[in-house]
């Protein structure tokens, strides 16, 4: 063999082992994986098929791969590329050539129209680098660029194995999706330590950017997974609703028969304001095995989630009675945003399941900008061109029927249970509307009666079959046909071709 | 001492559990009304109910303690 054959030979082996022992040891201590370990568990057969600047910064011998290892591997036998950085090379920081790598797979991924994947374990930019890392049209500012151009194209999935910090802290931002490590993943602009200089606040690692926090309360995160495998797990779970790109639907499984064979209407209360769980009712309909909710421990109220019908992926919006009575607020106004731009993005059809009595109101929800949220939920669910069907599964009241894709929004159909019920707002708060002052005048002994008179004639006007007769709702479907003709109408709007409006952008509220 | 708090604005239905009883997390303790939906509010602690903080048919705001437990 010649000298530079062995020296290669060698050079690899000391690449692929990363940063020196105490690092590795390091990593084991608080329970993370090393970052080709990770990709051996997310990859088939734990493989990497090609691996591009492994020799970045080879010439000096603390920065094996300049911190970070990208390349091309395949799941479910497709082909993704990864960006994966190495918590034992200077804390998986990035410097110069690891920026560079970043953007060089980035930029095959787009023009190779394949999903990329970011393992993100990184303490930042190497602050001493700046000026050659940082500021620059092809520097870190750039990643981000890319990651918004390729917003849409590719699936963009990010796995937080740890600290993902400032400047760092907007690539699962800017992700499709973020799952993160409790105890271990972190997102921030300002450490605590910067906090407490700066501001004099003192915080926790975990009360200002800890994976649980990201999850529950800023809505960053999208998954909260017990450890490192588990977040493997569920992002190859999650891909399996992913295509390749916007030009493809996501592939179909095998059709299963749903998980629990409880009678929808055994669910739903028909008094409309006692609650009930809108799991249950997901659990009777959809294919067995198939559920995979996203965003679930942040705002509850709506539930956002894959599923399959007969084997076909779909996204469910659903209200959750059981929670805040299903309401709609600012957080699930954000939450249902994302959700349909992303299965709209990737050609993933859309199922809503109202029961919803409106948007919250009052003081503190108008401070918070409730308007302006709920108007961006309802843009959202207007522009969506994939398929997108409503079940009013009880009441869909006031602007809560725009949110959840009524009639008007160019839903392909509306489908009522026997327990739906539309309107501007419920009977009684309709009758204390109108007739307030008219009620305040009369005899004590009269206003009852009148009351109830008054919400009978309201309820005829608001009957469902009155609303079907006028075509307001396109049809009444028993509960136990609802999966079967769910089933069948996805089938036929699979062909559906649509675009919503010709634009230099519109500008909706956020 | 652990609290349960209000996670919404609304009147106060009905207490599911009474001072000295077991709670368990995801377990209902309260029935609260609002936007004419009845709400059930979990508790998020196990232990206790050592005090009920609120009367039925008292107005609580989101964050509002509604239960004290040990």
């Amino acid at each position: 063999m010649t000298s530079n054959a062995e020296r290669l030979a060698a050079e690899i082996e000391r690449i692929k082992k990363g940063g020196v022992e105490k690092y590795h040891i390091r990593n084991r201590e608080q329970k993370k994986l090393f970052a080709r370990d990770r990709l051996k568990l997310l990859l088939d057969d734990g493989k990497i098929e090609f691996e591009d600047g492994m020799f970045a910064e080879c010439l000096n011998p603390e920065l094996p791969g300049d911190g970070n290892i990208t390349g091309v591997g395949r799941i479910h036998g497709r082909p993704v590329a990864f960006s994966a950085s190495d918590s034992t090379v200077k804390a998986g920081s990035a410097g110069e050539k690891s920026v560079q790598k970043n953007l060089r797979i980035q930029e095959m991924a787009m023009q190779m129209r394949i999903p990329i994947f970011y393992l993100i374990d990184s303490a930042g930019a190497r602050i001493t680098d700046q000026i050659r890392l940082f500021p620059g049209r092809n520097q870190g500012g750039r990643t981000f660029y890319n990651q918004i151009k390729m917003s849409g194209v590719i699936p963009q999935i990010s796995i937080m194995f740890g600290p993902s910090p400032a400047g760092a802290a907007y690539t699962p931002a800017f992700a499709d999706i973020a799952i993160m490590v409790e105890g271990n993943a972190s997102a921030y602009l300002g450490s605590p330590r910067m906090a407490e200089i700066v501001t004099r606040e003192i915080v926790t690692l975990d009360e200002m950017g800890g994976a649980r926090m990201h999850c529950t309360v800023s809505g960053l995160g999208d998954f909260l997974a017990t450890d490192e495998e588990d977040a493997i797990r569920i992002a190859r779970e999650y891909f399996k609703y992913m295509p390749q790109n916007y030009l493809e639907k996501p592939a179909d499984a095998e059709p299963m028969p749903p998980a629990s064979d409880r009678p929808l209407h055994e669910i739903v209360p028909e008094v409309q304001s006692k609650p009930f769980n809108m799991y249950d009712f997901i659990n009777s309909l959809v294919d067995g095995g198939s559920f995979l909710e996203i965003k679930k421990l942040f705002a509850p109220e709506l539930i956002t989630a894959f599923a399959r019908l007969n084997g076909r992926a779909i996204g469910i919006v659903a209200n959750q009675p059981r929670v805040k009575g299903g309401v709609l607020f600012t957080d699930s106004s954000d939450k249902g945003t994302r959700f349909v731009n992303t299965c709209n993005a990737f050609n993933i059809p859309l199922l809503f399941l109202a029961d919803v009595s409106g948007f919250m109101i009052g003081s503190a929800v108008e401070r918070a900008g409730i308007i302006r949220h709920g108007a961006k939920f309802i843009a959202a669910i207007s522009q969506v061109v994939v398929p997108k069907i409503c079940v009013v599964v009880r009441k869909c009241y006031g602007a809560g029927l725009y949110a959840m894709a009524g009639p008007a929004f160019g839903t392909d159909v509306v489908i009522a249970l026997p327990t739906a019920q539309i309107a501007v707002m419920g009977p009684e708060a309709a009758i204390n509307a109108v007739f307030a002052n008219q009620i305040a005048e009369m005899p004590e002994e009269q206003r009852e009666p009148f009351r109830k008179m008054m919400e009978a004639r309201y309820a005829e006007d608001i009957d469902i079959f009155r609303l079907a007769s006028e075509l307001i709702v396109d049809t009444i479907t028993p509960f136990e046909a609802l999966r079967a003709e769910l089933i069948a109408r996805y089938n036929i709007y699979q062909t559906k071709e649509a675009r919503f409006s010709e634009c230099r952008n519109p500008i909706y509220p956020v | 001492m652990k609290r349960i708090v209000s996670n919404m604005a609304g009147v106060v239905l009905e207490f599911l559990v009474k001072p000295g009883e077991m709670v368990i997390v995801d377990q209902d303790v309260v029935m609260l009304e609002s936007m004419k939906m009845q709400i059930p509010i979990q508790s998020t602690v196990a232990g206790v109910v050592k005090t009920i903080k609120v009367n039925e048919g008292d107005f609580v705001d989101d964050g509002d303690v509604l239960i004290e437990v040990e």
